[in-house]
């Protein structure tokens, strides 16, 4: 099974923890808001990302399952 | 700019104005065929062109009464799904979206549902929905109440932007006629949501009937449907829920009459900007663009056309030549969407007339995503930079940066819009945004916009 993060643009604040967490998935922008390209996350970061989101102070930046499964 | 008015349409000669009126009402039978077909493909207009009439009475006289089901007639609703299924009708609110499919969606839902007829109309440059409540709110309230019924709705709820004055009058005085009659098996309300330019987007449509500001929901999966309170939500456009009027009643080989294969039946388009006669006029889908366009009598050579809005592409006069057809426009770059086309003669400049619609539509941000916060703004002071001759070296790769910065990256598609809208002027007008680029100076730029409602009484009013 595979995970995705997202960003809810709404909720997001542009605090910048995900992008100090996890410099591998996460860019941002000239505002700082953060970028994310929507494919799976590599297992060995699955971890680091879920701790992204918990550490998100608007709860914008989220883990989950993928919904399609590559095949 | 286009207006409401009944003058807009008064100098339209739709194409597909009916003749003579069927004087039977056959739909309902069991295979969905129907026995009447007129001469011509019904047109959304054809009754106001021929008695000026809004009336209920004029519109009886015209089309016969709307086929909705008898008492206790069950299978009513899987009739029409399966009608309006084979006519193959699409959204006309700008998504093109097959109705049917749409219909289903809402249809499988438990519980209430409520259709809500979107007259919004925020986008300044179309003015359809205006033109079909004043002339002809019947056929959108008939369509309403066929769609209330195939979907089981308790309620509808016609939803026209608090600056269409005119248009809401109009439907409100609709609905009052047909009150206690047995044409509104489903009871009427006309609301009036704040008139800005997304909130007529049907979640952030959704959110004011809720109680909420009017602005777009963050909406990872669209298949679920949108409620009001515990009732689930059938957002259609007006244009689309009139067509169904006329489908119901003349069966979809009558509404395929018109148009192409892949997008059958007729379409109501705003032109404006550069011509003589802006306005809105009912086009059969497939028609070129160039004759619609020569239709509303170009001041001059065209040179592009704003294709699908402010959020949508300029088309080269090179594309004058593609039929209008979602499919095929697409193809060369264009957008049908709301069948908003603004005309760009030579006259004029396009890198300016961008950086206006680019200002304008950083303005009507709802304000809830930082990269539409920031980066519309940001967009459009680059191009006005660049229209006004003042572009720093480095200016059209930053512009191109921050194009894709906000591409993709809010809560509705507002910056996804403005994104392509300043994509396909960097390539329609690629000789121009060089020359400008390059500080040279643009004869046209100091003109006033061409642009249809850059500066009008929306802004004003909300002052």
């Amino acid at each position: 099974m595979s995970a995705v993060v997202t960003v809810n643009p709404i909720a997001c604040e542009a605090y910048g923890y995900c992008a100090e967490l996890l410099p591998e998935l996460v860019t941002l922008d000239e505002w700082g808001y953060p970028v994310v390209d929507g494919g799976p996350v590599p297992p060995h970061l699955v971890e680091l990302a879920r701790r992204a989101a918990k550490e998100c102070p608007r709860r914008a930046f989220l883990v989950k399952r993928s919904v399609e499964r590559a095949r | 700019m286009p207006t409401a008015t009944t003058d807009a349409t008064a100098t339209t000669d739709a194409t597909a104005t009916t003749d003579s009126a069927p004087t039977t009402c056959t739909y309902g039978s069991a295979d969905g065929s129907r026995g009447v077909v007129p001469p011509h493909p019904p047109s959304l207009l054809a009754a106001w062109h021929a008695s000026r009439r809004t009336d209920l009475a004029a519109h009886l006289t015209h089309h016969g009464p709307p086929p909705l089901p008898g008492r206790g007639d069950a299978s009513w609703p899987q009739r029409f799904a399966g009608v309006l299924e084979a006519s193959g009708l699409t959204g006309r609110g700008g998504a093109s979206f097959p109705s049917a499919t749409k219909l289903g969606l809402v249809r499988s839902a438990r519980g209430r549902r409520t259709l809500v007829v979107n007259a919004m109309e925020g986008e300044p440059a179309s003015a359809k929905d205006k033109v079909l409540l004043s002339c002809v709110p019947h056929l959108v309230l008939d369509g309403a109440e066929l769609a209330a019924c195939a979907l089981g709705a308790t309620g509808i709820v016609v939803c026209v932007a608090d600056d269409h004055d005119d248009a809401a009058a109009a439907v409100k005085r609709a609905v009052a006629e047909r009150r206690g009659t047995v044409h509104a098996p489903v009871p009427v309300e006309v609301l009036r949501p704040p008139g800005r330019y997304v909130a007529g987007e049907e979640s952030a449509l959704v959110s004011w009937l809720n109680g909420g500001p009017g602005a777009p929901a963050w909406r990872p999966d669209k298949r679920n449907p949108l409620a009001i309170g515990r009732s689930a939500a059938l957002v259609h456009n007006a244009e689309t829920l009139a067509h169904m009027a006329l489908v119901a009643r003349y069966g979809p080989a009558s509404f395929r009459a018109a148009g192409s294969v892949d997008a059958p039946g007729t379409s109501l388009v705003t032109l404006s900007g550069g011509v003589e006669h802006p306005g809105v006029f009912e086009v059969s889908m497939g028609t070129t663009l160039g004759a619609i366009v020569n239709r509303a009598r170009p001041t001059g050579e065209v040179v592009a056309v704003l294709t699908g809005g402010f959020g949508g592409t300029w088309v080269p006069a090179g594309a004058l030549g593609i039929p209008y057809t979602p499919r095929s426009l697409g193809a060369a770059g264009g957008v049908v969407g709301a069948g908003v086309l603004v005309v760009l003669t030579r006259d004029a400049c396009g890198i300016a007339e961008t950086a206006r619609v680019a200002r304008y539509m950083a303005g009507e941000s709802a304000g809830q995503c930082g990269p539409c916060v920031f980066g519309l703004p940001a967009v459009a002071d680059d191009l006005e930079r660049l229209a006004t001759g003042s572009a720093d070296p480095s200016l059209v790769a930053r512009l191109q940066m921050r194009v894709a910065s906000v591409d993709g990256r809010g809560a509705c598609r507002h910056p996804d819009g403005v994104a392509r809208m300043v994509r396909s002027a960097l390539s329609v007008f690629a000789a121009d945004a060089a020359a400008h680029a390059e500080r040279r100076p643009c004869a046209f730029g100091g003109a006033p916009s061409v642009l249809p409602g850059i500066v009008g009484k929306r802004k004003a009013s909300r002052a």
